[in-house]
C-alpha cells in the first residue's frame, strides 16, 4: 500500500506541466535518435545526456525516462522497416517484423510492436513500483559483503552472457575493470595508473567511454565494412491498424513476453537478448500456424517486443534499488544519475522519495505518450530512416564529440574519446562484446570499495565474506555461473567426440 | 613440411594476449610503487594486483587460444577508417590550436561523409558548417554549455 501512496505523489510530480513537457521532449528525442540505424537505446541515452546537463535533476531524470522508452521504441521501428537492428535485443524483432514489412504488413507489425511494448512496459513498470520497495527493505539490511557478492554475480553474468565466448566476455570485463582502477582511490587517496596525466586523476568518465565505444566504434566499424550501401526502408503500405485477427493473435504473446522479460531483466541475468529469444522460441512452439514463422508471423513480433520492453523495465529494479546496472543502457542511466551526485540504491528511496517516484510515474506517462504520439507519427520516423547514411554517421560523430567536450571541455578528454572509439572498433572487428567494459568501469571501483569496507569491519579477515549466508550464497552463484560455460563447452565437445 | 610455431599461431589472438600481459605488467608495477598503506585489510594496491593477475590470466588464455584455429575477421576498407580518423584528428587539432568547435566539426563531418562513400566534398563541408554552427548556437546560447570557442565562434 505504501508504494501506492508514493506512486500517487509521484504522479503529482510527473503531471506538473513542465515535467510533462520534459517527458514529451524525451519521448520524441528518444524515438528520433533511436530510430536512426545502428543506434541502440544505450547510445541514445548517452548521446542525449549532455542536453540534460543544465536541467534540474527531477526534470532531467523524467526526460531520461522518455528517452529510454523512446529509444527502445525507435529501435524496433528500425528493425521492422530496415532490417538493421540497432541493438542485439531487436534482432529477433527484425526476423519476423521485416518479413511482415516485405509482405506489405509493415503497419500491423509496427502496431503490434508499439502496443505490445506499451502493454509490457505498463505491466513491468507496475512490477517495478511493487517490487522496488520490497527489495529496498531487504537491501537496507545488506552489508558491504552482500554488495560485493551481488557485484560478483553481475560481473559474471554480464561477461558470460554477452559475446561469443567466455574468454572474450571476461577480457572485455577485464578491460573495464582496468579502466576503473585509473584515478584517485576514494578510500585512501592513493593515485592509481594516472601516468602523471592530471585529467586521469578523476578517473574515466562513463559517458566518454560509452560514447567512444558505441558511437565512434560503431561508425568506424560500419565504414570499414561498407555496411552502409544496401538497405532501403520498406514503405508502409495499406493500413497501419491491426485487424481483428491480428489482435487475437497478438494479445497472448504480449502477456507471455512480459512474463518472460520482466523477471530476467530484474534478476542480474544480463541483457535483453535472452528473453527476446526465449519469447520467440516459445511463440513458435505455441503457434497454431508454425509454418508462418520466418515468413512474417505476427506472434514473432508481438512476443519478443513485449519481452524486450518488459526486461528493459525490469533492469530498472536492480538499478534503482541496488545501484546495480545489468545492461549497457542501465550503465549509462547510472552515469546520468551520477552527474547529479545521486547514487541509486536503497538510500535514494529514503532520501529522495519524490524524485524516485516521480521517475517511476514518468515511466508510465512516457509509455502512454509513446503510444499516442508515435503511431500517428510513424511517417515522420520513416522519413528519418531515409537520411543518407554518410550524412547520418557524420552527424552522429559530430554530435558525439560535441557531447563529450561540452561535458568536459578539454582536448585530453576528446583524445580519450577517440582512443575508446578505436578500442570499440577493434573489439567489434575481433568480436569482443562491448557492454562488459562499461559495466566493469562502473562496478569495478564499487566492488573494490565494498570489499575493503567489509574487510575493515572484520579487521582484515577475508572469511567474513563466507560467514554471512547472503554473501556466501551469492559468491557461490557467481562461481557457478563462471565455471558453468566452460563445463558445458567441455561437455559439448565430449558429446561431439562420442558421435 | 615443417611450419614454424609462430606461423601456426593465430596472429591477432597472439597479439591481444601479449597486449593483455603487457597491461598486467604495467598495472603490477604501478601497484608496487604505491606508498599509502591501509590500517586493516586491503589497501588501494590490492585491487591493482588482483586485476593485474586477472589480465595476465586472460592473456595466457589468449596465448592458448591462439594455438587453435580462430575465425578471421572479414575484410576491412582501411581507406574509410583513415578518412574517419582524419576527421577525428582534425577536430582534436582544431581544439588543440584553439580554432574552435565549428571549424573542427565541419572537417569531421565532411571527412566522415567521405569515408562513407560521398564524393561531393564542398557540399559536405557547407552542410557540416551549417550543422556545427547550429549545434554551437543551440548549446552555447540556449543551453549555456561551454563549447570551445575560436575566432569564428567569438563573432556571436
Amino acid at each position: 500500500m505504501d508504494s501506492l501512496i508514493h506512486l500517487m505523489h509521484g504522479f503529482g510530480t510527473a503531471l506538473d506541466p513542465m515535467n510533462l513537457a520534459f517527458a514529451a521532449i524525451g519521448v520524441l528525442l528518444g524515438t528520433a535518435v533511436g530510430v536512426l540505424p545502428g543506434i541502440g537505446p544505450a547510445l541514445t541515452v548517452a548521446l542525449l545526456l549532455p542536453i540534460t546537463f543544465k536541467l534540474d535533476p527531477g526534470g532531467s531524470l523524467i526526460m531520461f525516462a522518455g528517452i529510454y522508452y523512446g529509444g527502445m521504441y525507435g529501435g524496433s521501428t528500425t528493425a521492422i522497416l530496415l532490417n538493421t537492428p540497432g541493438e542485439s535485443a531487436s534482432v529477433v524483432t527484425a526476423l519476423e517484423g521485416n518479413q511482415m514489412a516485405r509482405r506489405g504488413r509493415g503497419g500491423p507489425a509496427l502496431a503490434t510492436a508499439a502496443i505490445g511494448s506499451f502493454v509490457a512496459a505498463l505491466i513491468a513498470t507496475a512490477g517495478l513500483a511493487f517490487f522496488a520497495p520490497i527489495l529496498v527493505k531487504v537491501a537496507v539490511k545488506f552489508g558491504p559483503w552482500d554488495y560485493f557478492g551481488l557485484m560478483l554475480i553481475a560481473f559474471v553474468t554480464v561477461s558470460a552472457t554477452f559475446g561469443s565466448s567466455p574468454l572474450r566476455g571476461l577480457t572485455s570485463l577485464g578491460i573495464g575493470l582496468w579502466l576503473g582502477l585509473i584515478g584517485i582511490d576514494q578510500l585512501s587517496g592513493q593515485t592509481r595508473l594516472s601516468f602523471g596525466v592530471p585529467n586521469l586523476l578523476d578517473g574515466i568518465e562513463v559517458t566518454t567511454l560509452a560514447v567512444g565505444l558505441f558511437a565512434l566504434g560503431e561508425a568506424l566499424f560500419v565504414a570499414s565494412r561498407h555496411l552502409f550501401n544496401d538497405e532501403k526502408p520498406m514503405a508502409i503500405k495499406g493500413s497501419i491498424w491491426m485487424s481483428r485477427e491480428d489482435w487475437k493473435r497478438s494479445w497472448k504473446p504480449w502477456l507471455r513476453g512480459t512474463l518472460v522479460g520482466f523477471p530476467i531483466g530484474a534478476l542480474p541475468a544480463g541483457g535483453a537478448e535472452i528473453p527476446t529469444f526465449l519469447s520467440y522460441t516459445m511463440e513458435r512452439k505455441l503457434s497454431t500456424k508454425p509454418e508462418e514463422f520466418g515468413q512474417g508471423a505476427i506472434e514473432g513480433v508481438a512476443g519478443p517486443e513485449a519481452a524486450n520492453n518488459a526486461s528493459a523495465a525490469g533492469t530498472l529494479v536492480p538499478l534503482l534499488t541496488l545501484g546495480l546496472p545489468t545492461s549497457a543502457t542501465a550503465a549509462v542511466m547510472l552515469a546520468g544519475f551520477q552527474q547529479y551526485n545521486l547514487q541509486p540504491g536503497p538510500l535514494l528511496f529514503v532520501q529522495h522519495p519524490a524524485l524516485v517516484w516521480g521517475l517511476v510515474a514518468s515511466l508510465f506517462i512516457a509509455n502512454v505518450m509513446l503510444l499516442v504520439l508515435n503511431l500517428p507519427l510513424v511517417g515522420l520516423w520513416v522519413r528519418l530512416l531515409k537520411i543518407p547514411l554518410p550524412w547520418l554517421y557524420a552527424g552522429i560523430l559530430v554530435f558525439a564529440c560535441m557531447g563529450t567536450i561540452a561535458a568536459n571541455p578539454s582536448v585530453v578528454e576528446l583524445m580519450m574519446l577517440v582512443g575508446f572509439g578505436f578500442l570499440g572498433f577493434l573489439m567489434r572487428r575481433y568480436d569482443y562484446p562491448i557492454a562488459p567494459v562499461v559495466v566493469g568501469l562502473i562496478l569495478g571501483p564499487l566492488a573494490d570499495s565494498q570489499l575493503r569496507r567489509a574487510l575493515q569491519m572484520s579487521l582484515g579477515d577475508p572469511m567474513i565474506l563466507l560467514q554471512h549466508p547472503g554473501s556466501a550464497s551469492m559468491i557461490a552463484i557467481a562461481t557457478l555461473a563462471l565455471i558453468a560455460p566452460f563445463l558445458f563447452k567441455g561437455l559439448a565437445r565430449f558429446r561431439q567426440d562420442e558421435d | 613440411m615443417s611450419t614454424s610455431l609462430a606461423s601456426r599461431l593465430h596472429r591477432p589472438t597472439l597479439t591481444i594476449g601479449l597486449a593483455l600481459i603487457g597491461l598486467a605488467l604495467i598495472t603490477w608495477r604501478d601497484a608496487s610503487n604505491m606508498n599509502i598503506r591501509a590500517n586493516y585489510g586491503m589497501g588501494a594496491d590490492a585491487a591493482s594486483y588482483f586485476i593485474a593477475v586477472f589480465l595476465a590470466a586472460l592473456g595466457i588464455g589468449h596465448l592458448l587460444a591462439a594455438l587453435r584455429w580462430a575465425s578471421e575477421p572479414g575484410e576491412s576498407d582501411w581507406k574509410a577508417v583513415i578518412w574517419v580518423s582524419l576527421g577525428l584528428v582534425s577536430l582534436i587539432a582544431a581544439l588543440w590550436f584553439q580554432l574552435g568547435f565549428v571549424p573542427g566539426s565541419t572537417l569531421l563531418f565532411a571527412f566522415t561523409a567521405r569515408a562513407f562513400g560521398r564524393r561531393a566534398l564542398v557540399v559536405d563541408l557547407v552542410l557540416g558548417f551549417v550543422l556545427a554552427t547550429g549545434i554551437f548556437l543551440l548549446f552555447n546560447k540556449l543551453l549555456t554549455l561551454a563549447l570551445p570557442m575560436g575566432p569564428f565562434e567569438h563573432l556571436f
